[in-house]
């Protein structure tokens, strides 16, 4: 019978089923950070339960480091230099590769794990951290968890789960040249809601799609947790093996043999199958308080539909009607797991040479991962946005989500890259616009929410 | 982990949708390295109209006297989206919660709750806003009952069902330690890995790589 790529990883990790509905799948790769992992880490130690595969388990120090220059373990996140100290003892103690501060290695988990070859197409990866599926671009099956099922998958190398079902998000079409991957991701969440997904997995496909560089693709993932989904994937091409070949925990020969067949059979049975237009995103930022809640950058903010819209707007601090290219911003962020990668960063400065930065405007970049600030920073882009009036950070999770302890301030409006603009998410009674990174550059010039096209 | 088979306690309508778990505790109130300590931080930014200050508001539902003591927590569609951090869950459990009842969930925080004995209970919007309204009528003597042998809510004399996976409910039920209980298939997983190296080595990666 026809199979889809997500029953293929699963039926391939599937180690047994219990009576009960639910399978226990082989776990091939764990990945911690400092936020969960020293939890636990401890809490295994205290039960004297082994890590079972160590040499399959990583950990990044990324939720709560600092990422001001000259960085070292302080932070100024309430309590924060013991999570960093605990989880480095627990990881030491186990003998787990952690990716320190300092290590030039470093960086956001998701990213770090793409970049070293941790994740790879056909492997099965949990992580603490709900955008792990942002590794499915890989095709690998990734999986977001909590703390007490990670700590159960380094006991055990595995999980048990309810096998979702799949679905199908198809893009056909051609992408806008003023559009990325992450406006086709707000576009889709807007179009079928924060819900939409419905707790399946979601395989990406269409000629749009494939269309994507790999890096793309994760942005694309990576979203794909804000839409309910279970995990995301994309089948992995020729663009895929070329991104793996020659990273550092990537097998020196592919198994290009076994990773061709890591794509949906001809006539296998999506639950059900979502269509969208390429040609119909365009570039789009969100005026509410869950990502569902956006619209085109030229557009204006729609009428409350219910109770929940209008207290995003109240929120929001903005009214039905108001044109969002005339909304005014105070910071501009450029990071995380969604879009810091040097791509990001390269459509951000494309905006930014020769500009600066509108005056009042707070403007920060944080790479995604050291060894993006690196090559940014070797093809001259810190240099550029240290121009336009940019902070040039170390890496880590910093302002997408209060991580470091830094947030903006109560009723600073900030247009950001990242992933979430939940209530709170940036600080208290911040309020977050997700656009993509073209969009914040843009907007951090203009000091209001625009397009390059509008510079 | 305590065995959960059936609960009596004050409901508490939240009825907004995708209330996410940076709403049910900031990342700011996860100060320490532990699963305790969090009830404090439990919605915080709702809940206080100074965090710093641990000012209440007193708008707030669990600030209301009617509904001290809460124990279930009645939500909206896709409760607990967002970020997977286990401490949303550690929160709600330390504060006193034993149940969560809405039309749907982010997946990993029902695990997350699974995990930690605070049962996930699914049930139609519209059968949530009617608990919501019979709770509301007198919160501090309109309890509800919360039946997980049966899957079902008694809210006075009316029952509704709710759905939960039989794997969750077997789970909660037993209140099974889930790395005990896997590790009594040891023997299936070696084998299993086993097999999985030898047909395709390059997963495995060497000790201390």
């Amino acid at each position: 019978m026809p199979r889809t790529l997500f029953d293929k990883l699963w039926d391939s990790h599937r180690i047994a089923s219990d009576e009960s509905g639910e399978d226990l799948l082989y776990v091939d790769r764990v990945c911690l950070h400092e936020r969960t992992g020293g939890i636990a880490l401890e809490s295994l130690e205290a039960r004297g339960l082994p890590v079972r595969q160590p040499g399959q388990a990583f950990c990044t120090m990324d939720h709560v480091v600092d990422t001001r220059p000259g960085r070292g373990d302080r932070t100024s996140i309430p309590g924060g230099e013991a999570f960093i100290a605990r989880t480095r003892r627990g990881a030491r103690a186990f003998g787990i590769r952690t990716f320190d501060i300092g290590d030039a290695e470093q960086g956001i988990s998701h990213v770090v794990s793409a970049e070293q070859g941790i994740a790879l197409p056909g492997l099965s990866l949990v992580c603490p951290d709900s955008h792990t599926c942002t590794l499915g671009a890989l095709g690998a099956l990734a999986l977001g968890v909590g703390t007490t099922e990670a700590e159960h998958a380094l006991a055990t190398s595995t999980l048990w789960l309810a096998r979702p079902a799949s679905r199908a998000v198809v893009v056909d079409g051609v992408l806008d040249s003023g559009a990325s991957a992450k406006d086709l991701a707000l576009h889709l969440i807007a179009e079928h809601g924060a819900d939409g997904a419905e707790g399946a997995a979601v395989e990406f496909r269409g000629s749009a799609v494939r269309a994507l560089d790999v890096e793309s693709r994760m942005t694309l993932c990576n979203m794909a947790v804000e839409f309910a989904a279970a995990t995301a994937l994309i089948a992995p091409d020729a663009k895929v093996f070329d991104y793996v070949m020659g990273r550092a925990h990537a097998p020196p020969e592919l198994p290009l043999d076994d990773w061709r067949r890591l794509r949906s059979d001809d006539g296998a049975r999506f639950e059900r199958t979502i269509r969208i237009d390429a040609a119909a995103v365009d570039a789009r930022v969100t005026w509410g308080t869950s990502p569902a809640q956006g619209a085109g950058v030229t557009g204006r903010v729609p009428a409350p539909r219910d109770g929940d819209a209008q207290r995003a707007l109240d929120y929001a601090g903005l009214s039905p009607g108001d044109l969002l290219s005339e909304v005014a911003v105070d910071a501009a962020f450029i990071g995380s797991c969604t879009n810091a990668r040097l791509s990001d960063l390269r459509s951000a400065a494309a905006v930014l040479r020769n500009r600066r930065v509108a005056p009042g405007v707070a403007a920060i970049c944080v790479p995604a991962s050291t060894p993006v600030k690196r090559a940014a920073e070797a093809e001259g882009l810190d240099r550029i946005f240290r121009e336009a009036g940019f902070e040039w950070r170390e890496s880590g999770c910093s302002l997408c989500f209060y991580a470091g302890g830094e947030g903006f301030a109560p009723g600073q409006r900030v247009i950001s890259t990242t992933n979430r603009n939940f209530e709170g998410r940036q600080g208290p009674g911040v309020r977050s616009h997700l656009a993509s990174p073209a969009v914040v550059a843009a907007s951090a010039i203009r000091g209001r929410i625009s397009t390059p096209g509008m510079l | 982990m305590e065995p959960f088979t059936r609960h009596t306690g004050v409901a508490a309508p939240l009825l907004k949708a995708n209330i996410d778990t940076d709403a049910i505790i900031p990342s700011r109130e996860m100060r320490r390295v532990s699963r305790h300590g969090l009830a404090e931080g439990l919605f915080a930014n709702w809940r206080y109209a100074d965090a710093g200050a641990r000012r209440p508001d007193p708008t707030f539902l669990l600030n209301q006297p009617a509904y001290a003591g809460a124990s279930i927590l009645l939500g909206g569609a896709n409760f607990g989206c967002g970020s997977s951090r286990e401490h949303a869950v550690w929160a709600l459990a330390e504060f006193g919660m034993r149940v969560v009842v809405a039309p749907s969930f982010g997946a990993i925080f029902q695990k997350n709750c699974i995990a930690n004995g605070l049962l996930p209970a699914v049930v139609a919007e519209g059968e949530v806003n009617a608990l919501a309204r019979w709770v509301e009528s007198d919160p501090a003597r309109h309890r509800l009952t919360v039946d997980l042998v049966e899957t079902t809510i008694h809210a006075g004399t009316e029952k509704t069902p709710f759905a939960i996976a039989e794997a969750h409910r077997f789970r909660l039920i037993e209140g099974l330690d889930p790395i005990r209980y896997t590790l009594e298939r040891a023997d299936e997983i070696a084998e299993f890995e086993g097999e999985r190296f030898a047909a395709h080595p390059w997963v495995r990666l060497p000790e201390g790589a």
